[in-house]
Protein backbone atom coordinates (compact mmCIF):
# COMPACT_ATOMS: atom_id res chain seq x y z
CA UNK A 1 0.00 0.00 0.00
CA UNK A 2 2.82 2.33 -1.42
CA UNK A 3 0.13 4.63 -2.81
CA UNK A 4 -1.50 5.25 -0.01
CA UNK A 5 1.25 6.38 1.97
CA UNK A 6 2.55 8.62 -0.88
CA UNK A 7 -1.09 10.19 -0.82
CA UNK A 8 -0.97 10.95 2.94
CA UNK A 9 2.76 12.64 1.80
CA UNK A 10 0.59 14.39 -0.84
CA UNK A 11 -1.38 16.02 1.60
CA UNK A 12 1.05 16.86 3.97
CA UNK A 13 2.99 18.90 1.68
CA UNK A 14 2.57 22.63 2.25
CA UNK A 15 3.59 23.24 -1.25
CA UNK A 16 0.28 21.83 -2.27
CA UNK A 17 -1.59 24.37 0.09
CA UNK A 18 -0.02 27.06 -1.21
CA UNK A 19 -0.63 29.03 -4.87
CA UNK A 20 -2.65 28.85 -7.68
CA UNK A 21 -2.51 24.80 -7.56
CA UNK A 22 -2.91 24.59 -3.74
CA UNK A 23 -5.73 22.69 -2.14
CA UNK A 24 -7.36 25.96 -0.75
CA UNK A 25 -7.29 28.08 -4.67
CA UNK A 26 -8.34 24.72 -6.50
CA UNK A 27 -11.70 23.80 -4.04
CA UNK A 28 -12.66 27.92 -4.27
CA UNK A 29 -12.76 27.54 -7.80
CA UNK A 30 -14.81 24.21 -7.64
CA UNK A 31 -17.63 25.91 -5.23
CA UNK A 32 -17.42 29.00 -6.92
CA UNK A 33 -17.73 27.41 -10.37
CA UNK A 34 -20.51 25.56 -8.91
CA UNK A 35 -22.43 28.11 -6.77
CA UNK A 36 -22.29 30.24 -9.91
CA UNK A 37 -23.99 27.61 -12.50
CA UNK A 38 -26.37 26.24 -9.84
CA UNK A 39 -27.76 30.31 -9.28
CA UNK A 40 -28.37 30.66 -12.72
CA UNK A 41 -30.03 27.27 -13.07
CA UNK A 42 -32.24 28.36 -10.06
CA UNK A 43 -33.00 31.62 -11.73
CA UNK A 44 -34.22 29.58 -14.88
CA UNK A 45 -35.95 27.02 -13.89
CA UNK A 46 -37.70 27.88 -10.65
CA UNK A 47 -39.50 31.06 -12.16
CA UNK A 48 -40.35 28.69 -15.34
CA UNK A 49 -41.09 25.83 -12.84
CA UNK A 50 -43.66 27.82 -10.80
CA UNK A 51 -45.39 29.30 -14.03
CA UNK A 52 -46.15 25.90 -15.08
CA UNK A 53 -47.09 24.12 -11.66
CA UNK A 54 -49.08 26.91 -11.29
CA UNK A 55 -51.05 27.61 -14.14
CA UNK A 56 -50.81 23.32 -15.02
CA UNK A 57 -49.91 24.32 -18.47
CA UNK A 58 -46.62 23.30 -20.43
CA UNK A 59 -46.01 19.77 -17.54
CA UNK A 60 -45.02 18.03 -20.83
CA UNK A 61 -42.51 20.43 -21.82
CA UNK A 62 -41.36 20.00 -18.53
CA UNK A 63 -41.21 16.17 -19.09
CA UNK A 64 -39.31 16.22 -22.46
CA UNK A 65 -36.78 18.93 -20.97
CA UNK A 66 -36.00 16.46 -18.45
CA UNK A 67 -36.35 12.97 -20.50
CA UNK A 68 -33.66 15.32 -22.96
CA UNK A 69 -31.49 16.25 -19.39
CA UNK A 70 -31.03 12.35 -19.16
CA UNK A 71 -29.82 11.29 -22.57
CA UNK A 72 -27.30 14.38 -23.24
CA UNK A 73 -24.08 13.30 -21.37
CA UNK A 74 -22.51 15.86 -18.81
CA UNK A 75 -18.96 15.11 -20.44
CA UNK A 76 -20.11 15.79 -24.39
CA UNK A 77 -22.24 18.56 -23.38
CA UNK A 78 -18.72 20.09 -21.83
CA UNK A 79 -16.78 19.43 -24.58
CA UNK A 80 -19.82 20.61 -27.32
CA UNK A 81 -18.92 23.97 -26.07
CA UNK A 82 -15.87 24.50 -26.66
CA UNK A 83 -15.81 24.86 -30.99
CA UNK A 84 -18.19 27.54 -30.05
CA UNK A 85 -17.33 29.39 -26.66
CA UNK A 86 -13.49 28.50 -26.36
CA UNK A 87 -11.69 26.79 -23.30
CA UNK A 88 -12.16 26.99 -19.75
CA UNK A 89 -14.68 27.87 -17.55
CA UNK A 90 -16.76 29.67 -20.37
CA UNK A 91 -17.68 26.49 -21.87
CA UNK A 92 -17.79 24.85 -18.98
CA UNK A 93 -20.61 27.11 -17.23
CA UNK A 94 -23.27 26.82 -19.97
CA UNK A 95 -22.87 22.87 -19.96
CA UNK A 96 -22.94 23.37 -15.57
CA UNK A 97 -25.89 25.21 -15.92
CA UNK A 98 -28.02 23.25 -18.92
CA UNK A 99 -27.23 19.75 -16.64
CA UNK A 100 -28.67 21.76 -13.21
CA UNK A 101 -31.82 22.51 -14.88
CA UNK A 102 -33.97 19.73 -15.23
CA UNK A 103 -33.64 18.43 -11.40
CA UNK A 104 -35.16 22.01 -10.58
CA UNK A 105 -37.49 22.25 -12.80
CA UNK A 106 -38.85 19.02 -12.53
CA UNK A 107 -39.17 18.71 -8.98
CA UNK A 108 -40.35 22.56 -8.70
CA UNK A 109 -43.48 21.24 -11.22
CA UNK A 110 -44.34 18.28 -9.50
CA UNK A 111 -44.27 20.20 -5.87
CA UNK A 112 -46.41 22.53 -6.84
CA UNK A 113 -48.97 20.12 -8.55
CA UNK A 114 -48.91 17.66 -5.34
CA UNK A 115 -50.66 20.71 -3.08
CA UNK A 116 -53.76 20.21 -2.07
CA UNK A 117 -56.17 21.66 -4.20
CA UNK A 118 -58.63 22.85 -1.54
CA UNK A 119 -55.79 24.48 0.30
CA UNK A 120 -55.37 26.14 -2.85
CA UNK A 121 -58.83 27.06 -3.83
CA UNK A 122 -59.12 28.16 -0.02
CA UNK A 123 -56.62 30.76 -0.17
CA UNK A 124 -58.59 32.35 -3.27
CA UNK A 125 -61.91 32.20 -1.38
CA UNK A 126 -60.11 34.52 1.14
CA UNK A 127 -59.72 36.98 -1.43
CA UNK A 128 -56.16 36.00 -2.35
CA UNK A 129 -54.31 37.55 -5.76
CA UNK A 130 -53.14 33.97 -7.57
CA UNK A 131 -49.40 35.36 -6.81
CA UNK A 132 -49.91 35.82 -3.07
CA UNK A 133 -51.67 31.90 -3.43
CA UNK A 134 -48.50 30.99 -5.84
CA UNK A 135 -46.17 32.97 -2.84
CA UNK A 136 -47.75 32.24 0.56
CA UNK A 137 -49.53 28.90 -0.20
CA UNK A 138 -48.10 27.21 -3.14
CA UNK A 139 -44.75 27.92 -2.58
CA UNK A 140 -43.92 26.96 0.94
CA UNK A 141 -46.00 23.72 0.86
CA UNK A 142 -43.71 22.77 -2.49
CA UNK A 143 -40.25 24.01 -0.52
CA UNK A 144 -39.16 20.28 0.52
CA UNK A 145 -39.93 19.40 -3.68
CA UNK A 146 -37.73 22.10 -4.64
CA UNK A 147 -35.45 21.26 -2.33
CA UNK A 148 -34.83 17.80 -3.27
CA UNK A 149 -34.64 18.97 -7.10
CA UNK A 150 -31.72 21.18 -5.69
CA UNK A 151 -29.86 18.53 -4.02
CA UNK A 152 -30.21 16.62 -7.26
CA UNK A 153 -28.75 19.49 -9.05
CA UNK A 154 -26.19 20.63 -7.04
CA UNK A 155 -24.59 16.89 -6.47
CA UNK A 156 -23.86 16.65 -10.41
CA UNK A 157 -22.85 20.34 -10.94
CA UNK A 158 -20.21 19.56 -8.00
CA UNK A 159 -19.66 16.16 -9.94
CA UNK A 160 -19.42 18.00 -13.41
CA UNK A 161 -17.71 20.58 -12.55
CA UNK A 162 -14.66 18.52 -12.09
CA UNK A 163 -14.43 17.61 -16.06
CA UNK A 164 -14.23 21.17 -16.48
CA UNK A 165 -10.76 20.79 -16.22
CA UNK A 166 -10.67 18.43 -19.37
CA UNK A 167 -11.33 21.56 -20.99
CA UNK A 168 -8.43 23.40 -19.59
CA UNK A 169 -10.93 25.11 -16.52
CA UNK A 170 -9.95 25.09 -13.16
CA UNK A 171 -11.30 23.23 -10.04
CA UNK A 172 -10.57 20.33 -8.13
CA UNK A 173 -10.75 18.22 -11.08
CA UNK A 174 -7.32 19.56 -11.94
CA UNK A 175 -5.60 17.01 -9.99
CA UNK A 176 -7.21 14.62 -11.83
CA UNK A 177 -7.04 15.49 -15.07
CA UNK A 178 -3.14 16.00 -14.54
CA UNK A 179 -2.73 13.00 -12.36
CA UNK A 180 -3.68 10.68 -15.50
CA UNK A 181 -1.52 13.18 -17.86
CA UNK A 182 1.81 13.38 -15.98
CA UNK A 183 0.91 9.45 -14.42
CA UNK A 184 0.98 10.42 -10.81
CA UNK A 185 -1.22 8.34 -8.65
CA UNK A 186 -0.25 10.74 -5.51
CA UNK A 187 -1.96 13.31 -6.96
CA UNK A 188 -4.59 11.50 -8.63
CA UNK A 189 -5.72 9.93 -5.74
CA UNK A 190 -5.59 13.18 -3.76
CA UNK A 191 -7.89 14.63 -6.47
CA UNK A 192 -10.71 12.40 -6.46
CA UNK A 193 -10.62 12.10 -2.54
CA UNK A 194 -11.08 16.10 -2.60
CA UNK A 195 -13.68 15.59 -5.47
CA UNK A 196 -15.54 12.22 -3.19
CA UNK A 197 -15.91 14.59 -0.29
CA UNK A 198 -16.88 17.70 -1.67
CA UNK A 199 -19.58 15.84 -3.32
CA UNK A 200 -20.90 13.93 -0.41
CA UNK A 201 -20.35 17.06 1.56
CA UNK A 202 -23.24 18.72 -0.44
CA UNK A 203 -25.44 15.77 -0.35
CA UNK A 204 -25.39 15.35 2.84
CA UNK A 205 -25.89 19.44 3.48
CA UNK A 206 -28.40 19.35 1.49
CA UNK A 207 -30.01 16.16 2.93
CA UNK A 208 -29.63 17.76 6.43
CA UNK A 209 -31.52 21.66 5.01
CA UNK A 210 -34.34 18.98 3.91
CA UNK A 211 -35.06 17.17 7.26
CA UNK A 212 -34.99 20.45 8.73
CA UNK A 213 -37.22 22.15 6.70
CA UNK A 214 -39.41 19.12 6.94
CA UNK A 215 -39.27 19.13 10.68
CA UNK A 216 -39.35 22.68 11.10
CA UNK A 217 -42.09 22.88 8.44
CA UNK A 218 -44.08 20.41 9.85
CA UNK A 219 -46.95 22.58 11.47
CA UNK A 220 -46.72 25.51 9.45
CA UNK A 221 -48.68 24.53 6.62
CA UNK A 222 -51.46 23.00 9.25
CA UNK A 223 -51.34 26.26 10.95
CA UNK A 224 -51.64 27.85 7.83
CA UNK A 225 -55.04 25.66 7.06
CA UNK A 226 -55.91 26.38 10.49
CA UNK A 227 -55.71 30.09 9.87
CA UNK A 228 -57.76 29.62 6.38
CA UNK A 229 -60.80 27.62 8.26
CA UNK A 230 -60.90 30.53 11.03
CA UNK A 231 -61.08 32.70 8.02
CA UNK A 232 -63.96 31.22 6.38
CA UNK B 1 -19.01 23.57 -39.58
CA UNK B 2 -19.90 19.73 -40.60
CA UNK B 3 -17.42 19.02 -42.97
CA UNK B 4 -18.82 15.72 -44.71
CA UNK B 5 -15.92 14.39 -46.12
CA UNK B 6 -14.50 14.20 -42.90
CA UNK B 7 -17.66 11.98 -41.77
CA UNK B 8 -16.94 9.98 -44.58
CA UNK B 9 -13.79 9.43 -44.40
CA UNK B 10 -13.88 8.32 -40.36
CA UNK B 11 -17.33 5.90 -40.91
CA UNK B 12 -14.70 3.03 -39.98
CA UNK B 13 -14.17 4.85 -36.96
CA UNK B 14 -17.42 5.88 -36.14
CA UNK B 15 -18.69 2.58 -36.33
CA UNK B 16 -16.34 0.74 -34.29
CA UNK B 17 -16.63 3.31 -31.56
CA UNK B 18 -20.66 3.16 -32.25
CA UNK B 19 -20.21 -0.81 -31.20
CA UNK B 20 -17.73 -0.18 -28.69
CA UNK B 21 -20.01 2.14 -26.88
CA UNK B 22 -23.11 -0.38 -26.84
CA UNK B 23 -20.91 -3.17 -25.70
CA UNK B 24 -19.28 -1.18 -22.72
CA UNK B 25 -23.19 -0.06 -22.17
CA UNK B 26 -24.71 -3.60 -22.57
CA UNK B 27 -22.18 -5.39 -20.56
CA UNK B 28 -21.97 -2.47 -17.83
CA UNK B 29 -26.14 -2.83 -17.37
CA UNK B 30 -26.21 -6.61 -17.50
CA UNK B 31 -23.36 -7.25 -15.09
CA UNK B 32 -25.44 -4.39 -13.09
CA UNK B 33 -28.56 -6.38 -13.47
CA UNK B 34 -27.14 -9.29 -12.02
CA UNK B 35 -25.81 -8.11 -8.75
CA UNK B 36 -28.37 -6.13 -8.45
CA UNK B 37 -30.97 -9.08 -8.37
CA UNK B 38 -28.65 -10.78 -5.95
CA UNK B 39 -28.80 -8.34 -3.67
CA UNK B 40 -32.48 -7.88 -3.52
CA UNK B 41 -32.52 -11.49 -3.29
CA UNK B 42 -30.25 -11.25 -0.37
CA UNK B 43 -31.91 -8.34 1.46
CA UNK B 44 -35.62 -8.64 0.39
CA UNK B 45 -37.24 -10.02 3.82
CA UNK B 46 -34.17 -8.92 5.82
CA UNK B 47 -35.67 -5.41 6.45
CA UNK B 48 -32.62 -3.96 8.79
CA UNK B 49 -30.46 -4.90 5.83
CA UNK B 50 -32.40 -2.93 3.17
CA UNK B 51 -31.27 0.55 4.13
CA UNK B 52 -27.65 -0.01 4.97
CA UNK B 53 -27.31 -1.86 1.14
CA UNK B 54 -29.49 0.95 -0.83
CA UNK B 55 -27.41 3.58 1.46
CA UNK B 56 -23.81 1.85 0.03
CA UNK B 57 -25.30 2.12 -3.36
CA UNK B 58 -26.44 5.35 -2.88
CA UNK B 59 -22.93 6.13 -1.20
CA UNK B 60 -21.17 5.14 -4.83
CA UNK B 61 -23.51 6.93 -6.79
CA UNK B 62 -23.09 9.98 -4.88
CA UNK B 63 -18.99 9.58 -6.01
CA UNK B 64 -18.23 11.86 -9.23
CA UNK B 65 -17.44 9.75 -12.25
CA UNK B 66 -14.15 11.12 -12.90
CA UNK B 67 -13.12 10.32 -9.10
CA UNK B 68 -14.09 6.75 -9.30
CA UNK B 69 -12.28 6.21 -12.13
CA UNK B 70 -9.05 7.98 -10.57
CA UNK B 71 -9.40 5.46 -7.28
CA UNK B 72 -9.72 2.59 -9.93
CA UNK B 73 -6.73 3.22 -11.81
CA UNK B 74 -3.63 3.13 -9.29
CA UNK B 75 -5.32 -0.87 -8.34
CA UNK B 76 -7.26 -1.85 -11.91
CA UNK B 77 -5.08 -0.06 -14.32
CA UNK B 78 -6.37 1.82 -17.63
CA UNK B 79 -8.00 -1.13 -18.19
CA UNK B 80 -11.53 -2.44 -19.63
CA UNK B 81 -12.03 -3.60 -16.08
CA UNK B 82 -11.85 -0.50 -14.22
CA UNK B 83 -14.20 0.71 -17.40
CA UNK B 84 -16.52 -1.58 -16.25
CA UNK B 85 -16.03 -1.38 -12.64
CA UNK B 86 -17.08 2.60 -13.01
CA UNK B 87 -20.31 1.90 -15.52
CA UNK B 88 -21.76 -1.67 -13.14
CA UNK B 89 -21.10 1.21 -9.75
CA UNK B 90 -23.45 3.68 -11.22
CA UNK B 91 -26.49 1.04 -12.42
CA UNK B 92 -26.49 -0.39 -9.18
CA UNK B 93 -28.85 2.10 -7.13
CA UNK B 94 -31.25 2.94 -10.05
CA UNK B 95 -31.76 -0.87 -10.27
CA UNK B 96 -31.17 -2.26 -6.71
CA UNK B 97 -34.31 0.51 -6.37
CA UNK B 98 -36.42 -0.02 -9.07
CA UNK B 99 -36.28 -4.26 -8.43
CA UNK B 100 -37.25 -3.64 -5.21
CA UNK B 101 -40.08 -1.04 -5.63
CA UNK B 102 -41.29 -3.94 -8.50
CA UNK B 103 -41.52 -7.17 -5.94
CA UNK B 104 -43.07 -4.41 -3.50
CA UNK B 105 -45.84 -3.59 -5.72
CA UNK B 106 -47.15 -7.42 -6.12
CA UNK B 107 -49.98 -7.32 -4.00
CA UNK B 108 -50.17 -9.12 -1.45
CA UNK B 109 -53.62 -11.03 -2.34
CA UNK B 110 -51.87 -12.23 -5.40
CA UNK B 111 -48.97 -13.91 -3.09
CA UNK B 112 -51.43 -15.46 -0.72
CA UNK B 113 -53.83 -16.62 -3.97
CA UNK B 114 -49.98 -18.22 -4.85
CA UNK B 115 -49.71 -19.84 -1.63
CA UNK B 116 -52.66 -21.27 -1.39
CA UNK B 117 -52.79 -22.72 -5.08
CA UNK B 118 -49.64 -24.30 -3.95
CA UNK B 119 -46.82 -22.70 -5.49
CA UNK B 120 -43.35 -23.23 -3.93
CA UNK B 121 -40.75 -20.44 -3.44
CA UNK B 122 -39.26 -20.50 -6.24
CA UNK B 123 -41.87 -21.37 -8.81
CA UNK B 124 -44.09 -17.95 -7.27
CA UNK B 125 -41.00 -16.20 -7.55
CA UNK B 126 -40.52 -16.73 -11.33
CA UNK B 127 -44.00 -16.99 -12.15
CA UNK B 128 -46.13 -14.52 -10.16
CA UNK B 129 -43.72 -11.76 -8.56
CA UNK B 130 -41.26 -11.30 -11.18
CA UNK B 131 -43.89 -10.88 -14.02
CA UNK B 132 -45.79 -8.77 -12.25
CA UNK B 133 -42.31 -6.41 -11.00
CA UNK B 134 -41.60 -6.36 -14.71
CA UNK B 135 -42.82 -2.84 -15.75
CA UNK B 136 -40.36 -1.23 -12.87
CA UNK B 137 -37.65 -3.08 -13.10
CA UNK B 138 -37.43 -2.76 -17.37
CA UNK B 139 -37.97 1.14 -16.27
CA UNK B 140 -35.05 0.75 -14.20
CA UNK B 141 -32.89 -1.21 -16.69
CA UNK B 142 -34.21 2.01 -19.43
CA UNK B 143 -32.94 4.57 -17.02
CA UNK B 144 -29.72 2.70 -16.01
CA UNK B 145 -29.06 2.02 -20.10
CA UNK B 146 -29.41 6.00 -20.77
CA UNK B 147 -27.41 6.94 -17.81
CA UNK B 148 -24.37 4.30 -18.65
CA UNK B 149 -24.55 5.73 -22.46
CA UNK B 150 -23.58 9.11 -21.01
CA UNK B 151 -21.48 7.89 -18.48
CA UNK B 152 -19.33 5.88 -20.64
CA UNK B 153 -18.04 9.14 -22.36
CA UNK B 154 -16.05 9.67 -19.58
CA UNK B 155 -14.17 6.29 -19.67
CA UNK B 156 -12.58 7.75 -22.82
CA UNK B 157 -10.06 9.28 -20.61
CA UNK B 158 -8.39 5.74 -19.67
CA UNK B 159 -8.27 4.50 -23.41
CA UNK B 160 -12.16 3.53 -23.83
CA UNK B 161 -14.87 5.87 -24.34
CA UNK B 162 -16.59 4.71 -27.61
CA UNK B 163 -18.40 7.75 -28.64
CA UNK B 164 -16.56 9.36 -26.14
CA UNK B 165 -13.35 8.60 -27.39
CA UNK B 166 -14.76 10.32 -30.95
CA UNK B 167 -15.61 13.77 -28.87
CA UNK B 168 -11.75 13.50 -27.74
CA UNK B 169 -9.88 13.11 -30.61
CA UNK B 170 -12.57 16.32 -32.16
CA UNK B 171 -11.40 18.26 -29.43
CA UNK B 172 -7.60 17.24 -29.39
CA UNK B 173 -7.33 17.97 -32.90
CA UNK B 174 -9.83 20.67 -33.09
CA UNK B 175 -11.97 18.80 -35.39
CA UNK B 176 -15.08 20.64 -34.95
CA UNK B 177 -17.19 18.19 -37.11
CA UNK B 178 -15.95 14.68 -34.65
CA UNK B 179 -17.07 16.90 -32.11
CA UNK B 180 -20.23 17.12 -33.18
CA UNK B 181 -20.95 13.74 -34.88
CA UNK B 182 -19.52 12.60 -31.71
CA UNK B 183 -21.78 14.67 -29.20
CA UNK B 184 -25.18 13.84 -31.96
CA UNK B 185 -24.65 9.94 -32.26
CA UNK B 186 -24.08 9.83 -28.91
CA UNK B 187 -27.52 11.42 -27.74
CA UNK B 188 -29.16 9.77 -30.80
CA UNK B 189 -28.45 6.46 -29.27
CA UNK B 190 -29.73 7.22 -25.47
CA UNK B 191 -33.18 8.77 -26.93
CA UNK B 192 -33.11 5.72 -29.48
CA UNK B 193 -32.63 3.65 -26.39
CA UNK B 194 -34.94 5.22 -24.14
CA UNK B 195 -37.60 5.28 -26.41
CA UNK B 196 -37.13 1.71 -27.59
CA UNK B 197 -37.52 0.31 -23.71
CA UNK B 198 -40.08 2.44 -23.32
CA UNK B 199 -42.16 0.80 -25.91
CA UNK B 200 -40.64 -2.67 -24.49
CA UNK B 201 -41.68 -1.83 -21.09
CA UNK B 202 -45.20 -1.13 -22.24
CA UNK B 203 -45.20 -4.70 -24.85
CA UNK B 204 -44.20 -6.90 -22.57
CA UNK B 205 -46.74 -5.43 -19.86
CA UNK B 206 -50.22 -5.11 -21.91
CA UNK B 207 -51.82 -5.33 -18.62
CA UNK B 208 -49.90 -2.36 -17.34
CA UNK B 209 -50.66 0.26 -20.19
CA UNK B 210 -53.69 1.83 -19.00
CA UNK B 211 -52.06 2.52 -16.10
CA UNK B 212 -48.90 4.17 -17.34
CA UNK B 213 -50.38 6.25 -20.28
Amino acid sequence: MEILRETVDWFLDPAHWAGSNGVPWRLGEHVFFSVVAILLAVAVSLPAGLAIGHTRRGDRIATAVAGLGRAVPSYALLILFVPFLGLGFSSALPALVLLAIPPILLNTVAGIQDVDRDTIEAGRGMGMTERQVLRDVELPAALPAIIVGLRTSAVQVVATATLAALVAGGGLGRYIVDGFALQQDDRLLAGAILVAVLALGTDRAFTWAQRRYERGGLSEPEGRETLVRQAL
Amino acid sequence: MIRWDVIRGNLPLLGSKLVEHLALTVVAVAVGLLISSVAVLLIRGRRPLVAPVTGFFSFLYTIPSLALLAFLVPVTGLSFLSAEIALVTYTLLILTRNVLAGLASVPPDVLEAADAMGYGRTRRMWQVELPLALPLIVAGIRIATVTTIGLVMVTALIGFGGLGQVMLRGYNFRNDTLVLVGFGLTVAIALVVDLGLGWLGRAITPWSARRSS
